[in-house]
Order: C-alpha cells, then structure tokens, then sequence
C-alpha cells in the first residue's frame, strides 16, 4: 500500500501541476485575483503530494520491500540504515525524484512567503514553475517510474553501486540539485517578466534571496562533490574536468554572473535585460547538467543510468524550455525599458566586466564539453578534451577576472575612480608583492608562475580586505569609531568580503597543491617504509575484515615525522560481494591544512602490495575557499535590508577633479 | 478496498486544493506592488544616512533617483486595469479541478500502477525451508543465513564445494576465502580456493590461482592438488621441463594407490617427461586416452565454447574478461585483442558494464 500510494501522489502531483500551469494565466490575463490565487494553493498542495510520494520511496527503501523495482535494483537488506536511505537518491529514479520535490519545495516556498510579491508577477512564475514541473513528472512517470512493481519479489536485491556507498551521498546531491532546482525560481521569474513585458528594480529585489540561495547550494555542493572524488575514488585528484563535473561548473560560472547581475538591477536600476538573459542561461545550463548526467550520453562515473528513451524525452524537455524561453526572449526583450547609464569606469562597469569574463569562462567550459560529443554525432570520432585545452583557456580568462575582483567594489556606482582605487589598492599589491618575493626564495629554482599565482590570490584577499578597511576607515579615525563602523556595516558588505577572499584562498589552495604535491608509489611488503615529503610511512600488515556487506583488506601504516611517530593509517580495499565490485577506501591524515594520502592498488603475487602516496600541501584551503564564498553569500542572504546603490554626483566627481 | 479508499482521501485533497481560492473572494490585501518596494528603498536610504555609510550628497543623488520611479510606478499602476472577478472562468476552472484532475491522476495510475500488489516488506516475508526445494534454493537459503552471519566458517566450507560444482565459481571463490578467513587456513581450503579460481578463468591457472597453490604448498609440501596445478601452470606457462619435475616427484613420494596416479602421468606423458616407469597396460591405455582429451585441447575447447557464447549474447562482462585473459595465458595477444575490440562493442551501449570492462582490462594491464 505504501508503494501504490506514492505512485498515486505522483500522479496526482502532474494534475496539479498541469492546473497550476494553465488557471493562474488564464486569471493574469483576464485579471481574476482567485483564478492567480489558484497557483499558490495548488503549488502547495503539489509539494505535499510529492513529499508523501518521496516519503514513501524513502519508506519502502528502508523496509528493503524488494517487490519494487528501484529497491531491488538498488538495495540490499545487509546495508546500513544510512546507505539505504541515501541509496533512494543513488540511482537514476530515486534522484529525478529528488530533483522534482526539490522543484515543488521550491515552488511551495514562493508560494508561502511571497506575499510581497504583486498578485499576477506569483501567478506567471508558479504557472512558468508548473510547467518545469509538468515536463518532468511526465519524464518521471513515463520514463524512469521508481514504482513499478515485480509481482515476485525475489530475497535479497543487487546493492547499491559500492562507490555511492559514503556519507558524501548523503550531501553532494541533494546540495547539487538544491542549487541546480533553486535556479529554476530565476528562470521562472526572468519567463514571468518577459510574458508580463515588465521588469524594474522591484524584480530583482525580488529574485535576489533565491538565486543566492541556489547559488549558495551549488557553491557547497560542487566543493562536497570534488572532495567526494578526491577521497572515494583514490586517484588523488579533485578536479578532473569530467564532463559531469563542467555540467555543475557552468551553471555556477552563469549563476556567479547572474548574481552579479542582479546586484546591479536592484541598486542601479541597469542591465536589465541582459541579467533576464543570464537567468535563462543559468537554469538552461542546469537543465543541461541534468541531461548530461541523466541521459548517458556521457561514460564517466557518474553514469549510472542508460536508456536512449530517456535520453530523447530529456532532450526533448531541453529543446522546449531552452528554446521557447530564447525565443521568448528574442521576441520580447526588445519590449522591456532599457535602464539606468553608467559610464564604463564605475561600478556598474566593473559588475559588467565580472560578467563578460564569467560567461566567456562558462562558454569555454561549454565547448570543451559539448565539442567532442558534436564531434562523435557528426562524424563518429572519438575524442577527449582534458585538462590541457580547460588549462590553457580557463586559466587566462580567470587571471584578470581575479585580477579585477579587488577594484570592483572600491568603484563608486555611475562613475568611478580607477586611479583612486588602485592607490587604495596599494596595501594589497604591496602584500601581493612580498608574497611572490616570499615564496620564490622559499621554492628558488622551481616553478615559476606558481610563486606569482600565488601572489595573485594574496592580491585578491587582501584586496577584500582593504575594501573593508576603507569602509570602516581603518587607521584614518580613531580606532573605537572604526570598530562601530565595522559593526554598523550592511551584512551584505561583510559578505562580498568573505565571498572575495575565498576565492583567494581556493586558488592558494590549488597552486600549492599542483605545484608541491609529492607522491611515491611502488609496491611495499609488510615492514618496508616509504617516504615522502619527509614523513616516513611504514607498512605493518595488512589485516582482511568482514564489514557488513563488504569484506575488505585494511593495510596498517604507521606515519613518522623526523623519527617520531604521529599517527596510524588505515587504507583499505572494500570488496562488495552483491555486485562483485570492489573500492579503494583512501586514508587521509590533516596535518594543518595540507593531507597525507594513502591509495591502495593490486596485491601481486608475492604478498607485495601496490600503494600511492601523496603528500598534498595546504590542499584543504580548496575545499575551504568555497565554504568561505558559501558563509558570505549565507551573510549576505541574512541581510534582509534593501539595496540601493547611492550614485555619485556628477558636480562633485567634478568638483574633485578641478582640486586636481 | 482500503487502497481505494486512500486514493480516494487524496483525490478529495487535491481537489480541495483547487476549489478553496475559487471559492473565496477577493483575499485580504497581501499583494506587494512596485510602489512598495521603492518606499523602502527610500526609508533605507534615511537609515544609511543616519548610520553614516554614505553621504548627504550621495544620499540626495540615489533619493532623487528613486522618487523618479517611484513617481513612474505609481503612475502605471493607476493606468492598470483592476482586479475583477470572471464568474464564467472560475465555474470553468472548477470543472477542470472536479472532472480534469481525477480524469488525469486515474488514466495515469491505472495504466501504471499495480494496484492489485501490497506491500512485502523484508521483514513480514517468510524464509521458512521447505524439504522438496531444489538445491539452489537451498543453496540460496545457505547464503542467506551467510550474509547475516558472516563468521560462519563451518557454513563457508560446507557451501563452497557445492557451489563450485554448480558452476558458479565466482561464488565459490569468495566462499572458500571466508573459510579460509573463519574456518582456518590449511592446506586443503588453499589448494580448492586456487582450482576455483581456475574455475573462474576458463581453465587457465592463473597468477592469482598460483599464488593460493604455492600457500597451500607451504603449509603441507606434499599436497597433491596444489602439486598438481602448479605443474599444470608451468606447463600453460610453457616450461615443460618445470611440469615435468613437479609431476614426477609426485610420482616418486606419493603412495601408490592415490587415485590421481593416473590423472597425473598422463600428464607427465603430454609433456614429454620422461615416461612413466613400468606401467601396467591398464594404465597406458588411460594416459592414452588422457592424451587424445588433450588438456590444451580441452582447455581450447573451453575457450572455444566460451567465444561462442559470447558471440550470441555479448552482455556478460566477466565472460569477456575471461576470454581475454585465457587468450593472454595461452599467448595469443592478436586473438586477445580482437576480443576486446569485440567485447567493447558488445557492451557498448551500457556505461556500467563498459567501465566494468575497463576496469578489469586495466587489470589485466591491458590499457585503452
């Protein structure tokens, strides 16, 4: 009864959704307040069909009831509680699940606090939202049903693919698709403004809180994701420009400019029509991030779902929502008001040149990606675009983004000061400076660009930094007054900062460890040491162990430091009897932010085991810049102030220039 | 019929959910406008001012801005036509809640759902034994009780052998390791872990399979199997010489009724060891019939049949795997990696099984 149960929520959860797509626009145009007022109940009432219906998978996951299918296929009775609830979004059924009552949660929300919303504005974007919705329940139930039934259910199901079996399953995508879903509210509301032919400073203040809330989501669930890689699958790497790795990059590039953007409409009333288009973008590059990964059309580890139906129908869904908002757009953006000038040296401008360089990052990312998949339809080749091609041309594209990062928010709005700025700006090149000088006599006769990368991200810190002394007057007026100021200061201004300095400190965090990582591998025999970076490793022994559904070999290292010991190391290799698959279980040990990191290979034949060890150093400042982004972009969504964007007079920047 | 009935319970809901705002008039005024949103922004400004974040001047620039479009959008919404109520569109959209909905939830699940199927939760079925099962049941309830007590060495051992008599070699490999891990490691669970393994491999003693048999011999020298197949793999290995040697000092010390005599100088015969001595006709005649059943022809033949199989239904990633790896044993890299082209293309389809295929060709060393 469970099982049919969520089947029938979900099915019910199409008619909504179908309603809620059709009656609110039909009361918009003839301006019939309960016909609008139809979206918000119906919206709410979807999200509670689509929980019970996910509540119920969830249910039947747990019970281990192999008589449906998704749990026989993907379950297995020995699995710890945890997996078996985590396991529900493991496999292709279960997560389209996800991505759909994440949809409705946010649809539901829209519903329930928008109320400072004008009517028919919530109408169009819950009808917009219905239809995204709509599309994929159908995908869902026709395609990818997790409640089909077997009328004999055999004893015991397949298990869970062994590599999905981490606690990082329970975070990276329910996060990702938070992110990638939250854009949805964005998208809705950029078609709702083209189909309302209106869109002024109020919609961005309105759109705002939720495209930073998906941002913020993404942020944290690409940076759980690359960590998930770097310690599950044992190669070490963290970022390995996989294609379903750029589908999650490039709607967070798109997004990152959107965010922008969108500043830039609510305070300045400008770039209107462009940050429509970027919210189209956004959204439909997540669409393509879920096509990429759902449809099989690439082979990497995350493709866990083949099936050309599907492939078409979430081609199909792609095609009608791309294209008809695109061609929405082209057919009515020319209608909406231009807004506010500026001229190119000003706030404004910098927020455009954040956006040019984003989004040709995100179209580079684009080509690398798609080209080869073009290529293989058109002509059948098989290619690969790796590292090399996104190395040498994301690189150039994020050095003067990053470069320009510090200036940005030292511009006054309309018209700045470049001048004034950079000489605001000197602390932070002076800073840059020593640390280029610094670590080029530390690393003398190594790499060379590494020392000035670093000296960039030093840059781009303290740059944050600065803007931040500047606004509270640091050193100018006394120091109680300062620290008044610094309390006194908009939520959101502490945001762009720890927002700013995280990106610097990402990019320490990805020289250091590119440049300075040292690694050994060979195989080792129980009592042989290796080391590496000036730690020694030995190998003790190596135990075999019965875990619940696994058995696993675990090796004993025991790490030293100049002869004294610091700690044990456990690595272990997981062989999954159910499916006959094995994992590498990697060992980490933090020392501070850099890691020791140990994979284990094959055994040969004479008891010798293949190991790799690396040495990573200040590897986790990755993972910790964008946690540090995610907490600024959390400050600034906290901050429920309004936005405005003082311009600044046109007599004074004069004034000022004939005291020059 | 208490399915029914809670299909019929949520029906009524999402109907509700349709009917509630068309039944109500106009709602209290919630709705935000424009106008709303630039009087704040006009009272933030206020508030920067008095807080000291920015000017006078600029605080006049941006309020003269803002009173601008404040003046705009009040004026638009004036212009605006006026909340109204269309009696004829609410009875339609009522109609489509009451007929549409339940029209579209029933078409949907009915074509779908299994509405005559409850629910079997793992914990309400029964795992009772029933004597006239056939023995894979049995067998499947043997693993059962296994996977939830894995410790069960005496459970290992006793299912190991049976289930490499089915066939399932696999299974059987990992059955006689438990043993090995729970029952105790000798000589004897070593020696059928190595021919399982060769099991597995079609036929072919692998370096896996060698290994267990140099274990079981370190743990009793005079194991006959373990003797045996360590032979069998230098003589796959191409060192006759090798085979020959291990097989006779069998010969030598073992007893002299061992029911392998036979199996084994026949053996030493195909590879041109030197012959058995003074053997009774009986026993000529058998090394002669060993030798037209060839191990290498009955090795070949099993590939054979295994490249057969395979040709007609490719989806069996172990299969291939096998193939290549017997075709690496036997030194035929050419026939290898045509195999792996073949297997490639017959997985090609399916992600999962062609990095499972990937996987274990990195195994194999062989890359790309």
């Amino acid at each position: 009864m469970i099982a049919e149960s969520g089947h029938y929520a979900l099915v019910l959860a199409l008619g909504l959704a179908l309603i809620q797509s059709t009656v609110p626009l039909l009361g918009a145009r003839w301006r019939d307040a309960a016909l609008m007022n139809v979206a918000r109940s119906t919206a709410l009432a979807q999200l509670l069909f689509v929980a019970a219906s996910f509540v119920a998978l969830v249910t039947l996951h747990v019970t281990s009831d192999f008589s449906v299918v998704n749990v026989y296929e993907n379950s297995h009775s020995l699995k710890p509680l945890i997996y078996k609830i985590t396991g529900v979004w493991g496999n292709h059924e279960g997560s389209m699940l996800l991505w759909v009552s994440i949809l409705a949660l946010f649809g539901g929300l829209v519903a329930a606090f928008g109320n400072n919303l004008p009517l028919s504005l919530r109408a169009h974007v819950l009808a917009v939202q219905a239809w995204i919705a709509s599309a994929f329940y159908l995908f869902i139930l026709i395609t990818s049903n997790p409640f089909l039934r077997i009328a004999n259910p055999p004893i015991e199901g397949r298990d869970l693919n062994p590599v999905l079996q981490d606690i990082g399953l329970a975070v990276h995508p329910p996060m990702l698709y938070l992110g990638y879903v939250g854009f949805s509210i964005s998208f809705s509301f950029a078609v709702a403004a083209l189909l309302e032919g209106r869109i002024d400073a109020a919609w961005a203040r309105w759109v705002r809180p939720w495209t930073l809330m998906a941002w913020i989501f993404l942020t944290l669930g690409i940076a759980m994701g690359s960590y998930w890689a770097y310690y599950e699958l044992g190669w070490g790497g963290w970022w390995f420009w996989d294609p379903v790795e750029n589908a999650s990059l490039m709607p967070w590039l798109a997004g990152t400019a959107l965010l922008h953007s969108a500043l830039v409409m609510e305070k300045r009333n400008a770039l209107k029509v462009w940050t429509i288009l970027l919210s189209i973008l956004t959204f439909s590059l997540s669409l393509l991030g879920t096509f990429l990964v759902r449809s099989g059309v690439l082979t990497s580890v995350h493709a866990f779902a083949t099936d050309p139906t599907r492939g078409v129908f979430i081609l199909l869904i792609l095609c009608v929502f791309i294209g008809g908002s695109l061609t929405l757009y082209a057919w009515r953006a020319s209608a909406l008001k231009q807004g506010g000038l500026f001229a190119p040296i000003s706030r404004e401008g910098a927020l455009v040149l954040n956006n040019l360089f984003l989004t040709t990052a995100c179209a580079t990312v684009f080509i690398g990606t798609l080209y080869p998949l073009a290529l293989e339809v058109l002509t059948g080749e098989k290619i690969s675009v790796g590292a090399p091609f996104f190395n040498l041309t994301f690189a150039p594209l994020f050095v003067p983004l990053l470069i320009a990062v510090p200036f940005g928010p030292l511009l006054a709005w309309k018209r700045g000061d470049l001048l004034g700025a950079a000489q605001r700006l000197m602390a932070a090149g002076i800073a840059a400076f020593a640390a280029i000088a610094v670590a080029w006599a530390w690393t003398y006769g190594g790499a060379t660009l590494a020392p000035i990368a670093i000296g960039l991200a030093v840059f781009v810190i303290a740059g944050a930094l600065c803007d931040l002394a500047e606004r509270v007057g640091l050193f100018r007026i006394p120091l109680s007054i300062s620290l008044r100021r610094a309390r006194g200061l908009p939520r959101a201004t502490w945001g762009t900062m720890f927002a700013h300095a995280g990106l610097g400190v990402a990019l320490i965090g990805i020289v250091c460890e590119t440049t300075w990582n040292s690694e050994y591998i060979g195989a080792m025999k129980p009592d042989d040491v290796a080391s590496v970076a000036g730690y020694q490793l030995r190998l003790d022994g190596m135990t075999p162990r019965q875990g619940p559904n696994y058995r696993e070999m675990v090796a004993q290292f025991t790490v030293s430091l100049d002869g004294r010991r610091i700690s044990v190391m456990t690595p272990s290799k997981r062989n999954f009897t159910t499916r006959g698959a094995s994992t590498t279980e990697a060992a980490l040990l933090t020392r501070g932010a850099s890691q020791l990191y140990i994979s284990l290979g094959d055994t040969a034949a004479d008891g010798a085991i293949a190991v790799r060890i690396y040495h990573k150093p200040l590897v986790l400042l990755i993972w910790w810049g964008p946690v540090l982004m995610a907490f600024g972009g959390l400050l600034s969504l906290s901050d429920r102030r309004l936005r405005v964007g003082a311009p600044k007079p046109a007599q004074a920047a004069r004034a000022l220039q004939a005291a020059e | 019929m208490t399915l029914w009935f809670v299909f019929a319970l949520m029906t009524v809901a999402a109907i509700f959910a349709v009917l509630w705002p068309l039944s109500r008039g106009r709602p209290a005024g919630t709705d935000g406008s424009e106008a709303v949103v630039y009087r704040d922004q006009l009272a933030e400004i206020d508030r920067d001012m008095a807080a000291g974040i920015i000017s006078a001047a600029e605080a006049g620039a941006a309020k003269v801005e803002i009173s601008r479009r404040l003046l705009a959008a009040s004026d638009q919404e004036q212009h605006e036509v006026p909340v109204q109520s269309n009696l004829k569109l609410r009875r339609m959209a009522a109609t489509l809640g009451l007929v549409g909905l339940p029209v579209v939830a029933a078409g949907f699940y009915l074509a779908l759902g299994s509405p005559q199927l409850g629910d079997f939760p793992l914990a309400a079925r029964s795992r009772a034994a029933d004597a006239n099962q056939p023995l894979t049941n049995l067998v499947a309830q043997v693993e059962a009780h296994l996977e939830k007590n894995p410790t069960d060495g005496r459970g290992w051992s006793v299912l190991a052998p049976v289930l490499s008599r089915l066939g399932r070699y696999d299974d059987a490999v990992r059955a006689y390791r438990n043993a090995i891990t729970y029952a105790g490691d000798n000589a004897d669970r070593r020696a059928d872990l190595g021919e399982a393994l060769i099991g597995t491999a079609g036929g072919v003693v692998t370096a896996e399979a060698k290994a267990e048999f140099e274990r079981a011999i370190a743990q009793d020298a005079d194991d006959a199997k373990a003797n045996y197949f360590l032979g069998l793999a230098a003589e796959q290995d191409g060192r006759k010489a090798d085979a020959a040697a291990i097989w006779q000092k069998m010969l030598a010390t073992g007893p002299g009724d061992a029911p392998w005599r036979p199996l084994v100088q026949a053996a030493l015969v195909r590879v041109g060891g030197v012959s058995a001595p003074a053997l009774p006709d009986g026993a000529v005649a058998a090394a002669k019939d060993m030798s037209e059943a060839d191990r290498n022809t009955m090795i070949r033949g099993m590939v054979d049949r295994l490249a057969t199989r395979l040709k007609q239904n490719g989806d069996d990633v172990e299969g291939w795997l096998r193939l290549v790896r017997a075709y690496l044993v036997m030194g035929e890299r050419d026939k290898a990696m045509s195999a792996v082209a073949d297997a490639r293309q017959a997985v090609a389809s399916n992600a999962e099984r062609l990095r499972q295929l990937n996987d274990g060709l990195k195994n194999l060393g062989l890359d790309g």
